[in-house]
């Protein structure tokens, strides 16, 4: 076996990304373990794709700290990288009076978490903010600093600012046994195991099982699934905030929210289910979100649907992250990232650092390589409308897939990454291909061709790939 | 004059345009090749209701754009219109560069497409394998390969035909059609075929409920209409066919009024939509008609671009809107500005709801009866060609013009 890594990072969701390109900045040797194909490809790319400030989060919890953190963190690397942003401000709206007397206890919460600036309004506000609101909004609180984050491009950029700076990245590696002498860690995971003398637990859905084979027991994960229905662009003049409901003990409720490429989400559910790998939307839930939208903005119901989905959030007993430090075991777990990972995630990869450096001696690497992540995101200048980038490759000017406006040179450049899409899927999370209302009808034989000949393999493979 | 979309409707009136010769044609097309969808309906069924010949998909997409050209039409492909610049100035990308062309009108053709499995609503797991006719055919055609080895047809009018076309041809079984109307809405022979050629039954009125399977389509769950029936399917494909919608976010972002029926935009007989100087035609105007319909009105629309190119008029007329009562659900053109003579072969269409045999449709401004045509039968999802010629009776304050059937005139809510 080769040499050990120092540190082991299980699971390359945006948690697990953020922790490997952190321990990148050090003169440490790293390996990114992933059950997947991708980066990015469990818990991480099916959720609302919130960037959140922590409002809401119970004061005086790991949850809320890390939020807040992370969420002053993200705004910074986004813009240092490339990452999708805009801070869109979000608005909670109480729609009867038992919801119009939670504000103000909101607004406290707000406040004791530090996040600063909200606003109350009047209906009268609301609707002059948001006319498309549907009748009997009574109330509302402006979260200025609320809002959304591409997905898809964060653990990506993450992962790729990890690889460019030395980190192994091992995709297809089920990590299903582990063994220790006490100071090294062999993880069984397919042909090849992966020694290290430090494990960092991030594997979402299954860090309980993880942590069993670390022996501790402290949570079980109970996969909690959210459904949500993606509309069109034509959809996106209806909002211009993140709509919020108020939350509920239960549950944060339906919101509809733009996205950074210019859709409207519509969702969550909040269903508890067993099965780990039960992506299946219901009938009943995709109802209840129709009937929830259709109440907030009445006119979505009439727009196109591009996508639906559900997404499953590694909830545990606790409402709280499970964010356990084992110097002895050498074991770090980053466990119970509901559904606030994404905001969170670079403030959860500061923190394991500091825990990690306690007996881990490491020192900052002199040169670290920077990333630039191609611009996916509607507030961006994209490949397609820059009149430079054209004249300089004209396969920035072929655009493959017309409804997202993605061309040639964006597909030849995401296979060809650092961390390279290996299919459709992986092209899809990278260009936004097969993203948009189409959902192939034009466009999927040509990308199948192209993405074959660019790649040398048959193209079949790729038909088999897509989901 | 600028055109988007260089598909049967565009290129028609692009060849139109030039004989008529209003000066330069441009045609936008955004894939490498001109000719639209019938680039890749492999089979034969193009060409009658415009050129009085039958002839392959192919084909007929080559000739459309030889037409075009012989003419003197300009067309510019891999050159996609992004974004307006201005009331007919379109921003271009393509591998030339961006850039923004400007005409004195311009002709949106942008056509239309089917509405895939996430916009129906089709709840279950998202697995490889589902597949909308338009992607079926490109693999199939374009990248060549076969779609899977058993699949199911959602749909059964003439394009879901077509999509069984495809998969037997290409060796893919088709274990059953579905349809939740209730029998199917192409042409007998087409039927026949499918169902005793090729033993593919067909199950009516019903509709798929739920997709499974993991990685790749496993099965899908079809629940029968009025039974509440269900019944398991195997297969690793499914296609989703019809249903279609038109391509109109161009039409959209430049503001013009659209129809809630067709969900194209709103235009009249001389296919001139809300914005000055801005004409529509072809699917766009209505989600799928054969490309043949598409075409006729290609070549309609260029007598009303003709004459706005000539005197800049044609705005600012009453405009008379046409609504249609159930069981139609739209027709297209849905507005009449005055006046307005269409003549009789004038390219009006229609939809129903329903199975109709032996059925007038009638044409009625206030208690005036315009028009009368008798259908020996009207069925779904089929182009219905109703009249023109009736269009010159319409007066300006005669309040709006309806069109319903004779057997139930007034039934339901106005469109």
């Amino acid at each position: 076996m080769a040499a050990p890594f120092d540190v082991a990072v299980i699971g390359a969701g945006v948690v697990g990304a953020a922790v490997a390109r952190a321990l990148s900045a050090f003169d440490l040797r790293t390996v990114l373990i992933e059950a997947g194909p991708d980066v990015g490809t469990g818990t991480s790319k099916a959720n609302t794709a919130i960037l959140h400030t922590g409002f809401d989060a119970a004061p005086g919890s790991m949850e809320a700290r890390l939020v807040a953190r992370g969420y002053a963190l993200m705004s910074a690397y986004a813009a240092e990288v490339g990452i999708p942003v805009e801070q869109t401000g979000a608005c909670l709206v109480a729609w009867n009076e038992d919801e119009v007397v939670q504000l103000p206890v909101i607004e406290e919460k707000a406040a004791a978490n530090g996040c600063r600036g909200l606003r109350r309004l009047s209906g009268d506000e609301l609707y002059a903010m948001e006319p498309h609101l549907g009748p009997g909004a009574r109330a509302g609180l402006l979260i200025p600093g609320e809002g959304i984050v591409c997905p898809f491009t964060a653990p990506l950029a993450m992962a790729t600012e990890a690889v460019v700076n030395g980190v192994e990245l091992r995709l297809d590696s089920r990590v299903t046994s582990m063994e220790s002498d006490g100071s090294i860690h062999v993880l069984g995971c397919g042909p090849d195991p992966i020694a290290a003398r430090y494990v960092v637990n991030a594997a979402g859905l299954q860090a309980d099982t993880i942590e069993g084979l670390f022996g501790r027991h402290r949570f079980r994960v109970r996969p909690r699934r959210g459904e949500l229905i993606v509309y069109d662009k034509m959809a996106r003049r209806l909002l211009s905030h993140v709509l919020l409901p108020v939350p509920t003990k239960k549950t944060k409720g339906v919101l509809v929210a733009p996205t950074v490429f210019g859709n409207v989400l519509l969702g969550p559910t909040a269903t508890d289910v067993d099965d780990k790998e039960d992506r299946s939307t219901t009938r009943e839930g995709l109802e209840y979100v129709l009937a929830k939208g259709g109440r907030v903005l009445p006119a979505l119901v009439n727009e196109e649907v591009t996508a639906t989905y559900a997404g499953l959030r590694a909830a545990t007993e606790s409402s709280d992250y499970q964010i356990h430090f084992d110097p002895v075991l050498r074991y770090l777990c980053l466990g119970g990232i509901r559904s606030t990972g994404l905001s969170a995630s670079l403030g959860i990869a500061e923190h394991a650092v500091e825990l990690l450096a306690g007996p881990l001696p490491m020192t900052l690497k002199r040169d670290r390589k920077k990333v630039r992540m191609p611009p996916v995101g509607e507030g961006m200048v994209r490949a397609y409308e820059d009149a430079s980038l054209i004249a300089r490759d004209p396969e920035y000017g072929r655009i493959v897939c017309h409804c997202e406006r993605v061309t040639a040179g964006e597909i030849r450049d995401a296979l060809r990454s650092p961390v390279p899409a290996r299919g459709l899927e992986g092209l899809r999370r990278r260009t936004r291909c097969l993203q948009g209302r189409c959902q192939g009808f034009y466009c999927l034989g040509g990308l199948v061709a192209l993405v074959a000949r660019e790649t040398g393999r048959p193209a079949a493979a790729f038909l088999e790939a897509l989901a | 004059m600028v055109i988007v979309g260089g598909g049967p409707a565009g290129l028609a009136a692009a060849a139109e345009l030039r004989r008529r010769q209003v000066g330069r044609v441009l045609v936008l097309e955004r894939e490498g090749e001109p000719g639209g969808i019938p680039r890749d309906c492999h089979h034969a069924g193009f060409g009658w209701p415009d050129l009085k010949r039958m002839m392959s998909g192919p084909a007929y997409a080559r000739g459309c754009a030889a037409r075009a050209r012989a003419a003197g039409a300009e067309i510019w492909t891999e050159s996609s219109a992004t974004r307006w610049r201005g009331a007919r100035t379109l921003q271009v990308t393509s591998p030339h560069g961006l850039f923004d062309v400007s005409g004195r009108a311009v002709l949106l053709a942008t056509g239309c497409r089917e509405r895939p499995r996430a916009a129906r609503l089709v709840p279950g797991t998202r697995p490889a394998g589902v597949l909308t006719t338009g992607a079926l055919q490109r693999i199939v055609h374009g990248a060549r390969e076969r779609a899977g080895r058993r699949a199911v047809v959602v749909g059964a009018e003439h394009v879901s035909y077509s999509a069984v076309h495809t998969l037997t041809a290409s060796g893919t079984e088709v274990a059953a059609m579905i349809t939740d109307l209730p029998r199917h809405q192409t042409y007998g022979p087409l039927a026949w075929l499918a169902a005793g050629r090729h033993g593919i039954p067909l199950l009516a009125q019903s509709e798929l409920t739920r997709i499974s399977g993991k990685g790749r389509v496993d099965g899908v769950e079809v629940t029968h209409r009025t039974t509440g029936a269900t019944q398991s399917i195997a297969c690793d494909t499914v296609v989703f066919t019809g249903d279609w919608i038109p391509d109109h976010e161009l039409a959209r972002a430049g503001g013009l009024a659209m129809d809630p029926g067709t969900r194209g935009p709103r235009v009249d007989a001389s296919y001139r939509t809300s914005v000055p100087g801005v004409f529509a035609a072809g699917n766009l105007l209505h989600g799928a008609e054969t490309a043949g319909i598409a075409a006729l009105e290609g070549r309609a629309s260029a007598a009303g671009i003709a004459r706005f190119l000539a005197d800049g008029a044609g705005w600012g007329a009453p405009v008379v809107p046409l609504s249609v009562t159930r069981p139609l659900v739209w027709i297209s053109p849905n507005a009449l500005g005055l006046p307005e003579a269409a003549p009789a072969d004038h390219p009006f269409v229609l939809r129903v709801a329903e199975f109709l045999r032996d059925e007038t449709v009638e044409v009625r401004q206030g208690a005036r009866i315009l028009h009368r045509e008798r259908f020996r039968a009207l069925v779904p999802n089929r182009s219905i060609r109703l009249r023109g010629g009736w269009t010159r009776a319409v007066v300006a304050d005669g309040g709006p013009v309806l069109i319903s059937t004779a057997s139930r005139p007034r039934e339901g809510e106005a469109r």
